[in-house]
């Protein structure tokens, strides 16, 4: 894993694009437009909105294990400490305002 | 695709099995593609019964094995969750079809969970074929919002203090948990 690839760095706030298009997104839909940290950057990897259509998946995309808070996402109680980790492409990826 | 496909008729004269009772659609689409594909020369039946064979032989049993060498060897544990790749290898286990292998350590505070969103990502060569329970919706939607709720319904009730982490395997990653060894096991 290449560790220093791509823009963010552990602990950096990111949101996630509030964005739909059609094709092979691998971002789910429920962690759409919502913010986060990184938790660790995982490299450079092949992009699946490509390789899904037969092409070359280049360039390729750092990929990122992004954290959120549990209570951020769903609204409504849950264990206050619990997370949802997501592995999350960069181009999916804005600084957290 | 010949008529014979269809639900209700004859066992076939060209080689293999076919199910007797009503297929979906997804089945006479998969079926109608190996015809062809056979057909056609790209690939023989030979080359599914292998591929059948290969995906089979993978079971938990390769985790589990993994899960109690990590156990009870320390060292081991070490390298597993260095290089989980190479301690497959050192096992006998052929993990290369992973991207990228990641191993999540339990503690008495941090419970991990994993799941995926979209579809199946599965640790295969480690767990084998996912089970149905882990592609349906049921389980792709309550293991994110519901995680406590789904652990409950496995047997297992967590202390408000302990944290959960669902890992939802969106991408290339494939994570096996290692879990925490049963008191009451030590020598």
């Amino acid at each position: 894993m290449n560790l220093r690839a791509g823009k963010y760095r552990a602990g950096d706030r990111v949101t996630v694009k509030l964005e739909d298009r059609p094709g092979h997104i691998r971002t789910p839909w429920y962690i759409r437009g919502k913010s986060g940290w990184i938790e660790r950057v995982y490299g450079e990897f092949l992009n699946p909105e490509s390789l899904a259509y037969g092409r070359d998946g280049l360039p390729r995309r750092t990929l990122y294990l992004v954290a959120f808070n549990q209570a951020d996402i769903w609204g409504k109680s849950v264990g206050a400490k619990d997370k949802v980790l997501v592995d999350i492409y960069e181009h999916w990826l804005d600084p957290a305002a | 695709m010949s008529e014979g496909h269809d639900a209700g008729q004859t066992p076939q004269d060209h080689g293999h099995e076919h199910p007797k009772h009503e297929l979906s659609h997804y089945a006479k689409r998969i079926y109608a593609i190996r015809d062809l594909l056979i057909e056609k020369g790209v690939i023989t039946d030979k080359d599914i019964q292998c591929q059948i064979e290969y995906q089979e032989a993978r079971s938990p049993a390769n985790g589990a094995n993994l899960v109690a060498r990590a156990w009870v060897d320390p060292a081991f544990k070490a390298r597993l969750i260095d290089d989980p790749k190479a301690a497959c290898a050192e096992m006998g286990i052929d993990a290369t079809s992973i991207n990228e292998f990641v191993v999540l350590e339990n503690t008495e505070k941090v419970r991990h969970m994993v799941v995926c969103t979209l579809c199946s990502c599965y640790p295969r060569p480690i767990l084998g074929r996912p089970p149905d329970w882990y592609k349906s919706f049921n389980y792709r939607q309550r293991a994110v919002n519901d995680p406590r709720g789904v652990m409950r319904e496995f047997g297992l009730v967590l202390p408000d203090d302990v944290e959960v982490r669902i890992h939802d395997s969106t991408a290339d990653i494939r994570y096996l948990v290692l879990p925490l060894r049963p008191k009451g096991t030590e020598d």
